[in-house]
């Protein structure tokens, strides 16, 4: 039955001579293990290919809804994290494996005639590979992906004569990352490189089989057959990367920082660990040289890689004795080092944790401060003891469904609540502050109602009491007349902010806000409860 | 080819397909669990204020515009929703989704033979929401319903009959 079925397929298709073929292709004796780094790259780029695919069925790719479509995948879709794993770390053992590729190549001279070709497009494909890395570093649309796509085209803008065009072509007229930028990263990184690539894949590939598999230097023994020692060692290899891959998504957390801000000036970009060493070369030249750290030596450096097979011409000799290649190589992997290194050390940590998009963020800690206020005047007049929240009590539920009572109602209710209650005991724009709080309550604030921590309801009770909002815009509400209060501990420690309140101008001079003298309970409550509100 | 290098050989491609059947697992599983899962809840809908129910007249059922807010993967829309509403008695109040249950078609009242008329393949459903005729499989859907305080309130989850 099966034999039938694969004769069929034979004669009608011819592929099963054809994988025979495949797999029967004649191999130098002397391959062996250093010869399996091709497989595994191909395999990676299909790894990429396959993930990639499984994120686009879920992603949305514009600026308004990366960002959010992203972190719905990671938190809200089963595997999701697992899949966006795959393919982060995917990307980055990508690299790897075809910068050994390269290298496992170049040591042993396998580029030189008739080869030349194969090694040209080789270093076309290292090309893309980091073309997807860094169109693929802007579309998770955070802090990092958007600051360190600000700095990549900034570097591209510099290129002599060509610059401002690359800019336009990039979709960034005068340096602004935006949607249009966005859609041509996204084009590349999807449609333009992978059908490129395929097909460089596949011109690899016939070069391969048409100039076969370079025998080290000295082998003249009999022919192998591929299949299937060979395919075994590449089987093992590729096992051996996807075993490290999948530990990696499934043990390291891939970072989602806040949402990308334009107006963010605190954020330090630096660019994916592959890239770190351009970073730090920039590093080195200033001023007018800049373009030679940026633009020049790069240039060179992939030029020299193309003219590799033309500038070595000599006859195939033993890997051992490539002296010169060797030497190279290690060169390139200590500059390599010393310079990521470098960049490591020299990078100030960034002022954002790299998880901050995927922390969950308490209600209270979103919803304006005169809402956290009202919650309080709520506890504060025992409202609770007949309003029962998410239950029908004595009274209505408060969180089923807003209070259609007018303002006035509700001011005269919450003074004498029911015959023989105790009035309450706050004041005219507490009260109505209340009052617009049970008729105007969204979803945060419900969940904010049942449990909010108390030191933060009343950091935001002494907040109100003050009227900061006059002043200060926290949470969406407030006057935008002193610095908006989003995000205080980024930039200030909790002994700046507790002290600064008693004397303004000694801490920043030139403030215009008056002093303010709380007794320590609420100066605690205040502080505590404004280093918790996050950007 | 003596026996020692047939085993040898055979040994080889169960290992090969052994390990390449384990990457594809690896690769597959959590592709289909993506894929087929449903998203983790999000938060319930809110019950929403539909009408008032001293305006509706017994018997006779009217279609209502209200507001609500669902979850569309990572967005949470507001928008606006009809609900074919039928006041049974003054506290029993039944809010019929707006599609039909064949083809998800709008349908109507018609108001001459006192039923339900979906215009695309002609179901026809009672006031209590049972099929008369047609092609469809089940009685209307329904939103769930409350009154409190005279107000007819809408959780827009559909259940389903």
């Amino acid at each position: 039955m099966f034999r039938n079925a694969l004769e069929w397929l034979e004669n009608r298709t011819g592929a099963v001579s054809a994988i025979h073929h495949f797999l029967y292709e004649d191999i130098p004796d002397s391959s062996g293990w250093h010869q399996v780094l091709g497989s595994v790259a191909l395999f990676a780029f299909l790894t990429q290919f396959f993930t990639g695919i499984l994120l686009a069925f879920n992603y949305a790719p514009t600026p308004g809804d990366a960002y959010d479509s992203l972190r719905y995948i990671v938190t809200q879709l089963t595997a999701g994290s697992l899949i966006r794993g795959l393919h982060h770390w995917g990307a980055s053992l990508m690299i790897i494996v075809v910068v050994l590729h390269m290298t496992q190549v170049f040591l042993w001279g396998a580029y030189k005639k008739p080869r030349e070709a194969t090694w040209l497009v080789g270093c076309v494909l290292l090309l893309f590979t980091l073309a997807y890395g860094l169109t693929g570093y802007l579309l998770p649309w955070d802090n990092r992906a958007y600051w360190g796509t600000v700095v990549t085209t900034q570097i591209a803008s510099q290129a002599p004569l060509a610059g401002p065009y690359i800019l336009r072509l990039l979709g960034s007229d005068g340096g602004a990352i935006g949607v249009v930028t966005f859609a041509r990263f996204y084009a590349v990184h999807v449609l333009l490189l992978p059908v490129l690539t395929v097909l460089l894949l596949a011109i690899h590939l016939i070069l391969v089989r048409r100039h076969g598999v370079a025998p080290s230097a000295g082998d003249f023994k009999p022919k192998k057959k591929f299949y299937p020692e060979q395919v075994l060692k590449d089987t093992v290899a590729t096992f051996l990367w996807f075993a490290v891959l999948v530990t990696m998504a499934v043990a390291v957390k891939v970072p989602l920082g806040r949402t990308a801000d334009p107006t963010d000036t605190s954020f330090i970009p630096r660019p994916e660990w592959y890239f770190l060493f351009l970073f730090q070369i920039l590093k080195l030249f200033e001023g007018p040289l800049e373009i030679v750290g940026s633009i020049v030596l790069p240039t060179l450096a992939v030029l020299a890689l193309f003219l590799v097979p033309f500038i070595d011409r000599g006859k195939m000799i033993r890997v051992r004795q490539r002296t010169g290649a060797i030497s190279l190589v290690a060169l390139g992997a200590l500059g390599w080092a010393g310079l990521t290194a470098r960049a490591i050390a020299t990078t100030p940590p960034s002022t954002e944790s790299e998880n901050a998009g995927l922390e969950h963020i308490a209600a209270w800690r979103q919803i304006p401060p005169e809402n956290l206020a009202a919650i309080g005047y709520f506890r504060k007049e025992n409202c609770g003891g007949c309003h029962l929240l998410g239950k029908s009590g004595s009274a209505p539920d408060l969180t089923a469904a807003p209070s259609q009572k007018p303002v006035d109602w509700l001011i005269h209710h919450f003074r004498q609540p029911a015959p023989g209650a105790p009035p309450a005991q706050l004041n005219a724009t507490q009260l109505k502050t209340l009052a617009t709080f049970v008729t105007r309550r969204g979803d945060n604030d419900i969940e904010a109602w049942k449990n909010a921590p108390q030191p933060a309801v009343d950091g935001a009770m002494v907040y109100d009491a003050n009227h900061c909002a006059m002043c200060h815009v926290l949470n969406g509400s407030g006057n935008n007349v002193g610095p908006a209060l989003n995000g205080l501990a980024d930039r200030r420690a909790r002994d700046w902010v507790k002290d600064h309140f008693a004397d303004p101008a000694k801490y920043s001079p030139g403030s215009t806000m008056p002093p303010f003298k709380f007794n320590p309970r609420d100066l605690d409550a205040i502080t505590g409860y404004l280093m918790q509100i996050p950007k | 080819m003596d026996n020692q290098d047939t085993s040898r050989r055979g040994f080889y491609s169960l290992l090969i397909n052994a390990l390449s059947g384990l990457m594809g697992l690896a690769l597959a599983v959590p592709a289909v669990a993506y894929l087929l899962s449903k998203p983790k809840a999000g938060k319930s809908p809110d019950w929403v204020d539909a009408a008032d129910v001293n305006t509706l007249a017994a018997g006779e059922p009217r279609e209502v515009v209200f507001l609500r807010s669902r979850v569309d993967g990572w967005r949470v829309l507001n928008e606006k929703a009809t609900a074919w509403v039928v006041k049974m008695d003054p506290q029993n109040v039944v809010a019929y989704s707006p599609s039909c249950t064949h083809l998800g078609c709008a349908y109507h009242w018609d108001d001459q033979a006192k039923q339900f008329v979906c215009p695309c393949h002609a179901s026809i459903f009672s006031i209590d929401g049972k099929v008369l005729a047609g092609p469809a499989p089940r009685p209307l859907d329904r939103y769930l319903t409350r009154v409190d305080n005279g107000k007819l309130l809408i959780s827009p989850t559909i259940q389903k009959s």
